[in-house]
């Protein structure tokens, strides 16, 4: 069971406040992504949650116990550093098994946790290596295997892929997923990449200047953002806004259209008209970035190769069903 | 042309560090061949340098006249305890200051360092009287408590500075691995702070081993360690280089011989922080 509710939670540091109220419902063996821009309280959250900062205000529940006084140790969580963490005294062995010696389990059942937890993660020929005898790929797998080797009510990650070249990142995301599902543990997962949180996520949590703007599936956030903060954060290319008489035609303060939802089309078919500034070609899509005149700049993406250069005429169509309407403080209207 | 001056330089500096460490150790080297003398080559003019006759009479002088052995032991008690007791005492002060630091962390540290700014002599008197009171005078428990409290606040700052340098993040993990903070230190903290303990508890045996005001005063005989040894050669009828010099010898012998073997890590100890 990992069942973890938020209450009201509020952080500050002296005067400045980092977390403004948090409310929040993680279901057990979920994989929730807490996502936002640096300083947004993100990891403050986490830590928060682990017990390693104590609480200004409210209430964490973990299946529905009150444990902001609950030390760290006593949660039943573990956690995965951005820095891994690791002991550097201790073999890979000692470095799983840590935890399990504190619990006072008896050497032999230690030694099956921690081989069996190795064998998941491939780490079985380095089990006697020291953390500075192992590659990064492999010192996060370790990191990983500390977390789950003691079964805990929930993972907690604090941007653990973020010192990792790219191509590793991708496969150690899939690994993870992969893993948390295979052992159904509620996760919390923090980053700031939000491609990370759209491909991890059973559900996102878009945290800014420490207050929740909003929770829900990665589709949802997608396609129904609650606001323009939101809207500008997931998405990549970020959608495209346009203010003025356009926006107020459609009863709106702003209105927003994502690049891939605007059409491409030859000068004079409608829509809006404008001149390439920049064109990338990928192969497999190829972006724009359209000057508008009034609009300002504009992104496009077209699927696949396109022969438009910079300089080319174009107008962009934009997709009426997928234009996206907020009021004049920054909210989603809908209908 | 580049290269001819660089291997000058490299030879400049070579023989300037020979020089210079000859210059410092001399005085040690003087001594220990002074306690191969007799007695009255050692002050003779002009000295002889290594030809002269060689004896080791003055060693078994020394240890006729008093005790080495009982010096010896009492100066490895005294060193050693007050060490130990200084680690006991530090190792959790400077844990809290390094890693949970409140507003006045800073101002206590200095505070600390500034106890070391004031001379021993200012306070010699009350100590006596306290001392007297309490009947420590003359005694090896006396002799550790002052060396402990006196070196208590660089033995605070060195650790202080070596646990500043583990990252949290590690202490953290173990923290949410379940270990308590007395496991914390025990497990984590302390095996990765090893090469900054070893060289802390080095340096203040060394202190200890050579402190001479508090020992010199407050002990006499049966708690006296090898600095009242040494001085009970410079009597009123004069000084007896040799016997002296032999006497010195045997009294930094021990120490000299530690040092020697950890130098890597007093230099290290000393230049942490300073040297990334």
């Amino acid at each position: 069971m990992g069942q973890i509710t938020l209450q009201g939670v509020q952080k500050s540091f002296g005067p400045v406040h980092i977390i403004k109220g948090a409310d929040l419902e993680i279901a057990d063996g979920s994989f929730v992504v807490f996502v936002g821009p640096s300083g947004c309280g993100k990891t403050t959250l986490l830590r928060l949650i682990a017990g390693l900062e104590d609480v200004s205000g409210g209430n964490i529940l973990i299946d529905g116990k009150n444990v902001v006084d609950t030390p760290p140790a006593k949660r039943g969580l573990s956690m995965v550093f951005q820095s891994y963490a690791l002991y550097p005294h201790m073999s890979v062995r000692g470095n799983i098994g840590f935890g399990l010696k504190m619990a006072g389990l008896p050497r032999d059942e230690i030694n099956r946790k921690v081989e069996a937890a190795a064998a998941t993660l491939n780490l079985t020929p380095y089990l006697d290596r020291k953390p500075r005898e192992l590659s990064g790929g492999q010192r996060q797998r370790v990191a990983i295997g500390r977390a789950i080797v003691r079964e805990p009510k929930a993972f907690l990650f604090d941007e653990p892929l973020s010192n990792l070249d790219a191509a590793l990142r991708v496969q150690m995301r899939i690994e993870v997923t992969r893993l948390q599902k295979q052992l159904g543990t509620t996760a919390i997962y923090v980053t700031h990449d939000q491609v990370e949180a759209m491909t991890m996520a059973d559900k996102i949590v878009v945290l800014n200047g420490g207050k929740i703007e909003q929770y829900g599936s990665p589709l949802e956030l997608y396609e129904r953002p609650a606001n323009l903060f939101v809207a500008g954060f997931i998405g990549s290319p970020k959608m495209n806004f346009v203010t003025g008489e356009l926006a107020s035609e459609r009863g709106a303060a702003t209105i927003g259209v994502r690049p891939e939802h605007l059409k491409i089309e030859r000068e004079g078919a409608g829509g809006w008209p404008g001149t390439i500034a920049v064109a990338e070609h990928l192969g497999s899509d190829t972006f724009l970035y359209v000057e508008a005149g009034p609009l300002g700049m504009l992104t496009a993406r077209h699927v696949g190769e396109l022969s438009l250069g910079a300089g080319d005429r174009v107008s962009l169509v934009p997709d009426p069903a997928r234009i996206h309407r907020f009021d004049e403080s920054g909210n989603a209207l809908r209908g | 042309m580049a290269r001819m001056a660089t291997t000058r330089r490299v030879a400049i500096s070579t023989a300037a560090a020979w020089l210079f460490g000859f210059l410092i150790f001399f005085p040690i080297l003087w001594m220990v061949l002074a306690s191969f003398k007799t007695e009255l080559e050692a002050f003779a003019i002009p000295p002889s340098f290594l030809f002269f006759h060689w004896t080791t009479e003055n060693y078994a002088t020394v240890q006729e006249r008093s005790d080495y052995l009982l010096h010896a032991l009492n100066s490895i008690i005294i060193a050693g305890g007050s060490t130990v007791i200084a680690l006991l005492i530090a190792i959790p002060a400077a844990w809290s200051m390094a890693f949970s630091p409140t507003k006045r962390t800073k101002d206590i540290l200095l505070w600390m360092l500034s106890t070391k700014m004031m001379p021993p002599v200012g306070v010699l008197v009350p100590i006596y009287l306290i001392y007297k009171t309490f009947g420590l005078l003359d005694s090896r428990i006396g002799l550790v408590f002052i060396l402990c409290l006196g070196n208590l606040p660089i033995v605070i700052w060195m650790l202080f500075t070596y646990f500043k340098e583990i990252p949290r993040d590690i202490l953290e993990a173990a923290r949410m691995d379940g270990a308590t903070i007395g496991r914390e230190l025990v497990y984590v903290l302390t095996p990765m702070a090893i090469p900054g303990l070893a060289s802390t508890l080095l340096l203040n045996l060394i202190l200890a081993w050579n402190e001479a005001f508090w020992t010199l005063n407050l002990s006499t005989s049966n708690a006296a360690p090898l600095t009242t040894f040494i001085a009970s050669y410079s009597s009123p009828e004069g000084l007896f280089w040799a016997k002296l010099s032999a006497a010195s010898t045997l009294a930094i012998a021990p120490i000299l011989v530690l040092g020697w073997f950890s130098q890597k890590q007093l230099v290290r100890g000393l230049t942490f922080g300073a040297v990334k």
